[in-house]
């Protein structure tokens, strides 16, 4: 249990997908202008993120790894191979399947959360997520506590961007860093503030 | 045409730059920019991923219905990162160790998907094809450029030949560590658009509130 809570620290604060990994920074830089529309797509990639991982988790110890198909009676089968096309086949069909479900059983939400959910499939937060999971060689406790403590994360970075962004937007910036350039830099200063985490031993 | 084609290559570089104009596939490349040899790698990657799938996407246009095209262009992309991926990991495992989950982030690097959407689904092979190395040489040189930056200051060497002597070796550079820390590519990038912009004006973003000036009496 203390290793869980440690892991989950660990993802949210000190290996912060979006500030020290850069993972999903198209659309964090794209949609971090309002905070209502931040927080939005925040709790979105935190519900896919804690779907996907475990669910990436389960097909890679029961169908991917080396030997993983002896119960089917292939003990010598290794499809790890197949690995990145078979995470991103679930990520897009997941996403997918809760769209539906949320248009169809709770439509208030659909709507909020509506257009960012097809651009979830191409974050590279989510498809970085699974990829970390492999990577460390989670089991299924630490895959769930890891896929959502690192989509918090995410959400928090993002909801802390568009709170600095809706500031920023009254400042006078110099005519070439408007825009892009100022918010590059912005993100840089809070990756800073992220590192003083790292010493956070659990 | 000729003309054409060779806009078509040489514009993503600077003039249509994705990283820099188009906000496109920043998301996996930052952190492959602390050393230069694998940001190249990673460089050469992308541009083979971009091309190829721009070129299979574009010859598959026609018989992709619309209804499922991301399905389709995910499976061709997914198809030519694990090709690289296989590639590496036979001939240059060092490298393929240091880019770990980041070549496979080529799958969702939005410049691959971009092109794809943009510009593939709607153009001959040959031209996509270019359109795709294009944009990967575009994105291409903005990696190096930062890689360039970080590795010479950041431990005084390019591609792993010390060129700047450090104090540590006896030499007269004290290396800026912060260069080496994820936060410092996010500063190289942005001063790096300021210096596009400054030199391109045309790129610069509309303010949001004018200052305005209200003259003394």
């Amino acid at each position: 249990m203390e290793g869980l809570i440690s892991l989950a620290v660990k993802a949210i604060f000190v290996e912060n997908l979006a500030l020290s990994f850069f993972l999903g920074m198209c659309t964090f830089i794209a949609v971090s202008k309002k905070i209502s529309t931040a927080m939005g797509l925040g709790i979105s990639v935190m519900i896919v993120q804690a779907i996907t991982v475990p669910a990436n988790n389960l097909i890679l110890t029961y169908l991917l790894a080396p030997g993983a198909l002896a119960w089917a009676g292939f003990p010598d089968v290794d499809l790890t191979f197949l690995g990145l096309i078979s995470y991103i086949g679930v990520i897009a069909a997941l996403v997918q399947i809760l769209e539906m479900v949320l248009d169809k059983y709770f439509p208030p939400l659909y709507n909020a959360l509506g257009v960012f959910l097809p651009l979830i499939t191409v974050n590279c937060a989510i498809l970085g997520g699974s990829l970390f999971m492999v990577e460390r060689a989670y089991d299924f406790p630490e895959a769930l506590t890891y896929g959502v403590s690192s989509g918090f994360g995410w959400a928090l970075a993002i909801t802390a961007m568009a709170g600095v962004r809706e500031k920023l937007k009254y400042s006078d910036i110099p005519d070439g860093l408007q825009g892009l350039g100022i918010t590059f830099i912005t993100a840089g200063l809070m990756a800073l503030a992220f590192m003083s985490f790292s010493g956070v031993n659990l | 045409m000729a003309q054409t084609r060779k806009s078509q290559l040489v514009d993503p570089l600077i003039d249509n730059n994705p990283i820099t104009l188009q906000v496109l596939g920043i998301c996996s490349a930052l952190a492959v920019t602390s050393s230069l040899s694998v940001a190249f790698v990673m460089a050469i990657a992308v541009t083979l991923v971009t091309g190829f799938s721009s070129l299979f996407i574009s010859m598959l246009r026609n018989q992709i219905p619309s209804s499922i095209r991301i399905i389709v262009q995910m499976v061709i992309i997914a198809s030519l990162v694990i090709l690289v991926d296989q590639v590496l990991k036979a001939y240059a495992y060092e490298i393929s160790k240091t880019l770990s989950v980041f070549v496979g982030l080529i799958i969702t690097n939005c410049i691959v998907m971009g092109r794809a959407e943009a510009f593939a689904m709607s153009n001959p092979p040959v031209a996509s094809f270019i359109d795709g190395v294009g944009n990967g040489l575009g994105y291409g040189v903005i990696l190096m450029t930062v890689g360039v930056i970080r590795e010479l200051f950041g431990s005084g060497s390019l591609f792993g030949i010390t060129i700047l002597e450090t104090v540590n070796n006896g030499g007269w550079y004290v290396p800026n560590g912060l260069l080496l820390l994820p936060p410092s590519a996010f500063f190289v990038i942005g001063l790096l658009i300021w210096a596009i912009r400054t030199w391109k004006p045309k790129q610069v973003e509309e303010r949001e509130y004018k200052i305005q000036t209200v003259e003394a009496h």
